[in-house]
C-alpha cells in the first residue's frame, strides 16, 4: 500500500473534486496535507472535514508571491515539505476560430503556468526534506487531441514536456516528477465543459473499462507517485484512463 | 494490511531478479502467489522461503500445455486467479541486426513475446470467473525506444506494449485491467546475459536523472500497485520506473 505517513503535501485545486479526493486519502495514508484553493469556503470546509492532518490556505496559481507564501506557510506550520499536486485547472472547449487570446491566455496561466510556478516553488523546501515528488495532473488530453481544446489541449501537452524537463533537472536533488493523465472522471469540471451527466455517460461507457472513472481512482495513483513505492520513476506519464488511449475497435 | 489481500497472483520468471521480488513483496502485502521458472531447484528454494502463501511449478512460457497446467493447479491450489505478472524474459548479448541469425531472433521472440501473449490468452476464463483480474506484462524502456544491438529484444518489448493495448481494448469488458511495466536498469541477473558487470551496469546509468541503476524491489512496488485496486481505472497503458532514462537528453556534459 502507498504509505504516506510523515509526508507532507501542499494540493491545489483541493476544494474539490479529485483536489479534495487526493486530500481525504493522502491524509487516510498517513500525511499532512495543505490544501489550497481559490475557492476558500469550500476548500476550508474539505480542511475542518480531515481535521488537525490538514491546513487551508488561500493560492492562486498564478500569482507568483502567493506560492511563496503558500510554501513558506506549509513548511512553518508543518515543519517541511515532500509532495506537490500540480492539480488546479480549467477547462474551455471552444472552436479555434472562435478562441481568443483571452480566452487562451486564461486556460494557458492557470493550467501550465501555475504548474511551471508551482514546480519552481516548492524546489528549494524539497531539496530543504532531502528528496520529493512533484505530481503534475496533465490529462489524456496531453496526450492526444480533443476537438475544441486548442488551448486545454495545449496547457495538457506543456505540463506533459515540463514535467520531463524538471525530472532532468531536479532528478539529483532525488526530486520526482511525473505527470498523471486522467480520462473522463466524475468530477465538478466535467459540467464547465458543457457536459450533463447523461451524455458524459454515453461517451464514457464506449471506454474498454465501460465507465466514467472517479476522483477516488485518481487520487489512488496520485499517492503511488507521493509515496517511496515509486521511487525509481521520475518523468513519465501515468494513465488511468479506463483504456480511453489505448486504441480503437473495428467493432459495431 | 496490504493492498494485495485476496488476490491470486501468478508470477512468471520468478525464480530470481525482478519476479522474486515480486512474490516476496506481493505475499508481504497479503496475495497468493503461484510462482513459475524453468530455474527449479532456484524457484523452489524462493517458494520455500516464503512459505504457505507461494507454491513454485515449473513453466516454460512458450508452451501452451505448460501455461493450461499452470493455470489449472494455481486455481486448484489457491482458489482462483486474479493477477498475471508475465515477467520471464531474456536478452541476448548485443549483435548488429546484419549479424543476428534467424535462430537468436526467435528465441527472444518465442520467450519474451510469444511467453506473454499465451499468458494472458491463458489467463482470461479465470479471470472472468473471478469477476476480474490485472494482467502486469513486463516490458522494458526498450519498448519505448531503440536500443544498439537488441533487435530483437526492441522488437520483442515493442510487441509486449502493443499487445497490451489490444488486450485491454478486449478484455475491459469482463474489468481485466492489462497494462505494461517498463523497467530501465535494474540490478538482476539479467545483465550478466549482456555481460555486463556489477560496476560497469553501475556507471552506466549514473548518467540518468536519478544517477542510479534501479533495484528489483522497485519494480515489484509497481507491479504491487497494478495488481491492486488502487489501480482500477488504469488499463492499456505503459508505467514507466527508469529513473528518468527515456525523459530526454540534456545538453549539459
Amino acid at each position: 500500500m502507498s504509505n504516506l505517513k510523515g509526508k507532507v503535501a501542499l494540493i491545489t485545486g483541493a476544494a474539490r473534486g479529485q483536489g479534495a479526493a487526493e486530500a481525504r486519502l493522502f491524509a487516510a495514508r498517513g500525511a499532512k496535507v495543505v490544501i489550497t484553493d481559490v475557492l476558500d469556503q469550500e476548500g476550508k470546509q474539505v480542511a475542518a472535514d480531515i481535521g488537525d492532518a490538514a491546513l487551508y490556505i488561500h493560492l492562486d496559481v498564478t500569482d507568483e508571491n502567493s506560492w511563496a507564501a503558500a510554501v513558506k506557510e506549509t513548511v512553518a506550520h508543518f515543519g517541511k515539505l515532500n509532495v506537490l499536486v500540480n492539480n488546479a485547472g480549467i477547462v474551455q472547449v471552444k472552436p479555434l476560430i472562435d478562441t481568443s487570446v483571452a480566452d487562451y491566455m486564461k486556460v494557458i496561466e492557470i493550467n501550465q503556468l501555475g504548474v511551471f510556478l508551482g514546480m519552481r516553488s516548492v524546489a528549494g523546501a524539497m531539496k530543504d526534506a532531502g528528496s520529493g515528488s512533484i505530481i503534475n495532473i496533465s490529462s489524456i488530453d496531453g496526450l492526444i487531441g480533443m476537438s475544441g481544446g486548442s488551448a486545454y489541449c495545449a496547457s495538457k501537452f506543456a505540463v506533459r514536456g515540463m514535467t520531463k524537463v524538471a525530472a532532468m533537472e531536479l532528478g539529483p536533488d532525488n526530486i520526482r516528477v511525473n505527470s498523471i493523465h486522467p480520462g473522463g472522471i466524475h468530477t465538478p469540471m466535467i459540467t464547465q465543459a458543457g457536459m450533463d451527466e447523461s451524455v458524459m455517460t454515453d461517451i464514457f461507457s464506449k471506454v474498454p473499462l465501460g465507465r466514467v472513472g472517479q476522483p477516488e481512482e485518481m487520487a489512488t495513483l496520485a499517492a503511488y507517485l507521493a509515496s517511496d513505492d515509486s521511487s525509481y520513476s521520475t518523468g513519465s506519464e501515468f494513465i488511468a484512463d479506463g483504456g480511453l488511449t489505448s486504441g480503437f475497435s473495428l467493432e459495431h | 494490511m496490504g493492498t494485495l489481500d485476496g488476490k491470486v497472483a501468478l508470477i512468471t520468471g520468478a525464480a530470481r531478479g525482478q519476479g522474486a521480488a515480486e512474490a516476496r513483496l506481493f505475499v508481504e502485502r497479503g496475495a497468493k502467489v503461484m510462482m513459475t521458472d524453468v530455474l527449479d531447484d532456484e524457484g523452489q528454494q524462493v517458494a520455500a522461503q516464503i512459505g504457505d502463501s507461494a507454491a513454485y511449478m515449473h513453466l516454460d512460457v512458450t508452451s501452451e500445455q505448460g501455461w493450461k497446467d499452470v493455470v489449472a493447479a494455481t486455481v486448484k491450489k489457491f482458489g482462483k486467479l486474479n493477477v498475471l505478472i508475465n515477467n520471464a524474459g531474456i536478452i541476448t548479448p548485443a549483435k548488429e541486426v546484419h549479424e543476428t541469425s534467424l535462430e537468436d531472433y526467435r528465441k527472444v521472440i518465442d520467450i519474451n513475446q510469444i511467453g506473454v501473449f499465451l499468458g494472458m490468452r491463458e489467463v482470461v476464463e479465470p479471470m472472468k470467473n473471478a469477476g476480474g483480474g490485472s494482467i502486469v506484462n513486463i516490458s522494458s524502456i526498450d519498448g519505448l525506444t531503440g536500443m544498439y544491438g537488441a533487435s530483437a529484444y526492441c522488437a520483442s518489448k515493442f510487441a509486449v506494449r502493443g499487445m497490451t493495448k489490444v488486450a485491454a481494448l478486449e478484455l475491459g469488458k469482463y474489468a481485466i485491467r492489462v497494462n505494461s511495466l517498463h523497467p530501465g536498469g535494474v540490478k538482476t541477473k539479467i545483465l550478466d546475459d549482456i555481460n555486463l558487470s556489477e560496476e560497469q551496469a553501475e556507471e552506466a546509468f549514473k548518467a540518468s536523472p536519478l544517477g542510479r541503476i534501479g533495484k528489483s524491489e522497485e519494480m515489484a512496488t509497481l507491479a504491487a500497485y497494478l495488481a491492486s485496486d488502487d489501480a482500477s481505472y488504469s488499463t492499456g497503458s505503459e508505467f514507466v520506473a527508469d529513473g528518468g532514462l527515456t525523459a530526454g537528453f540534456s545538453l549539459d556534459s
